[in-house]
């Protein structure tokens, strides 16, 4: 039986819910899967990891506590607890943190690393990625004596397997070389991020101000959606390189992408074209965007949307009252 | 002070991707100046203007066409520029020993720029490998930079627009994200004074690489298939909403 170690991801006390596609990637009847949790929440997750099928939790801290967030001193925390465990194959998420420590792990161990894994083989170790601005799917073959994959968040559907999960308690010496955390400064936009949301609403040239994605804001608030944005729209400085979705910025795949007066340059489809729905507002039926969606409306984003959010607003106001949601 | 910046030569990110064989394509089409080298490269003069008495050497790994990159790099601002010539499509890992070692002959840098990905493979390591390999502090996706005698200090993007605050000792590898910093464009005076500046060529076979174990191989290559029928909404705006809600409900069921 191979044992597969998973990096875990919490974000504000709660396990991201993109981890357990990550788990649905590692998981085969053939192997065993070992998800290294860093922050102290090993015990706390142990029932929702044993539903999607992890069997050993490691709870990995310092011998002076629970370790604070260092990009070095959790590399070689993982590291260690892998060597201890013998274990050569590690699956995370290519988010901002799995870009900080996959392949500083890769680079320690030598390792070959893919990121954005959007199909994976273990047994064959080979995994689909796409490459140049998502125009084209490469199957990569990684040859080493260990392994590291990220995946992309969402690219797996989450898939329930029962089984009894153990959790290890495992202690490493703190160690930073060099590298010191000074500070997290949290940022002014707060709420989901953009490749962890089931849905994201995006503005673009048509947006015309920084205070017009309000409305989008307001739609997002409804839904629990996110909010991004077009390169124009960040060039411009409405808004936070942040928000960018695309070739230069984030690349995201929620189930829907509701772009709102955005042409659909290549650069932009390299961000979101691998989301499952696709709808465009604009008033140009001749915008790029409209011959490669799902559903499209040729209208003005400026009347749409409000009328959207408040129709929205409707339906979750009687889910609530009638409790069905 | 002495300050590297490693470049990609890579393909327009507006060029068709012709597929070749089972796993090459058509590289006759316009290759660039990576784009998040670009703040590489404009940090590194930067930081040369600021703390003066500094040398900018851009260094790149690729076939001979590469050159043009470099070129544009000079043209930015660096001094001087090396190129190690390749035909293979190299990893990273061999990317990060042959940048090391070239860089290593040249004489160890203070502080290495390079973007935070390319825009081509897209595998956010090789300046992980690099510090690595030469035993280097390394911060990737830095959208600040200062320097403090011996130390730096970087602001690295996080989740949710948070941002890390990191201090580092020199010499260190930095990642430069969009935020960093505005690339000015070349002038042509400086285009014209950038062909005339050193670029010096090292051959990869040369360095004397020793086989490293892990490797990555590109096995296929494939277009990505776009199918997708956009149909259209239509109606008054009350109903074309309440169409797109069904849409929302019954096929994507996130409502």
């Amino acid at each position: 039986m191979e044992k597969i170690g998973i990096l875990i991801e919490i974000k504000d006390g709660e396990l991201k819910k993109t981890n357990f596609g990550v788990i649905a990637a590692a998981r085969d009847d053939c192997h065993e899967l070992y998800a290294f949790l860093l922050d102290g929440s090993g015990a706390e997750f142990k029932s929702h990891l044993a539903y999607y099928g992890v069997q050993k939790i490691i709870d990995i801290s310092s011998t002076e506590g629970p370790l604070e967030w260092n990009p070095v001193s959790w590399s070689i925390a993982i590291i260690h607890a892998m060597e201890h465990l013998g274990i050569n194959t590690l699956l995370g998420l290519t988010s901002s943190q799995g870009k900080e420590l996959l392949p500083r792990i890769a680079a320690y161990l030598d390792a070959p690393l893919v990121m954005d894994c959007t199909d994976i083989n273990l047994t064959e170790h080979t995994v689909n990625k796409s490459q140049f601005s998502g125009k084209t799917i490469a199957t990569i073959k990684a040859n080493g004596l260990s392994y590291i994959y990220g995946i992309r968040p969402n690219a797996f559907e989450e898939k329930p397997a029962p089984c009894e999960a153990e959790v290890i308690p495992y202690q490493t010496g703190p160690e930073s070389e060099g590298l010191i955390v000074k500070e997290i400064k949290q940022g002014a936009s707060k709420g989901i991020d953009l490749s962890e949301a089931d849905i994201i609403i995006s503005g673009g040239r048509g947006m015309k101000s920084s205070e017009n994605f309000r409305i989008l804001f307001e739609f997002a608030d409804v839904i629990g959606a996110a909010v991004g944005a077009s390169r124009v729209a960040v060039d411009a400085e409405w808004v936070p390189y942040s928000m960018q979705v695309g070739q230069t910025g984030a690349t995201v795949s929620p189930k829907v992408y509701i772009a709102c007066g955005i042409s659909g340059s290549v650069q932009h489809f390299a961000g979101m074209k691998t989301s499952g729905l696709i709808v465009a507002v604009n008033t140009d039926p001749e915008a790029n965007i409209t011959k490669n969606c799902d559903y499209y409306i040729v209208s003005d984003l400026f009347e749409i949307v409000p009328i959207l959010t408040r129709q929205i607003k409707e339906i979750v106001g009687e889910d609530q009252l009638t409790g069905t949601k | 002070m002495k300050i590297c910046v490693c470049v990609k030569h890579v393909p327009d990110s507006a060029a068709k991707i012709t597929i070749k064989g089972k796993n090459q394509f058509d590289e006759s089409i316009n290759f660039i100046l990576n784009p998040y080298d670009e703040h590489a490269v404009e940090e590194a003069v930067r930081v040369k203007k600021q703390v003066g008495d500094s040398e900018v050497i851009a260094v790149s790994v690729g076939k001979k066409d590469a050159i043009n990159t470099l070129r544009s790099a000079l043209a930015m601002g660096a001094d001087r520029a090396i190129l190690i010539k390749t035909n293979i499509r190299a990893d990273s890992v061999i990317t990060s020993r042959a940048l090391k070692a070239a860089i290593g002959q040249d004489g160890k840098p203070d502080i290495i720029f390079t973007g935070k990905a390319s825009i081509d493979n897209e595998g956010f390591q090789t300046m992980y490998r690099l510090a690595a390999a030469l035993n280097m502090s390394v911060a990737s996706n830095v959208i600040a930079f200062s320097l403090d005698q011996e130390r730096v200090l970087v602001e690295c993007e996080m989740e949710a627009d948070a941002r890390g605050i990191i201090d580092m000792p020199l010499p260190c590898v930095i990642g430069t994200s969009k935020g960093l910093n505005k690339p000015s464009y070349p002038t042509l005076p400086a285009i014209m004074k950038a062909k005339k500046k050193e670029v010096k060529i090292i051959d990869l076979e040369s360095l004397a690489i020793e086989k490293p174990m892990s490797s990555i191989e590109i096995l296929e290559l494939k277009p990505a298939v776009e199918e997708r029928s956009s149909k259209e909404l239509k109606g008054q705006p009350e109903e074309v909403v309440m169409q797109l809600i069904r849409v929302l409900r019954e096929e994507a069921k996130v409502l």
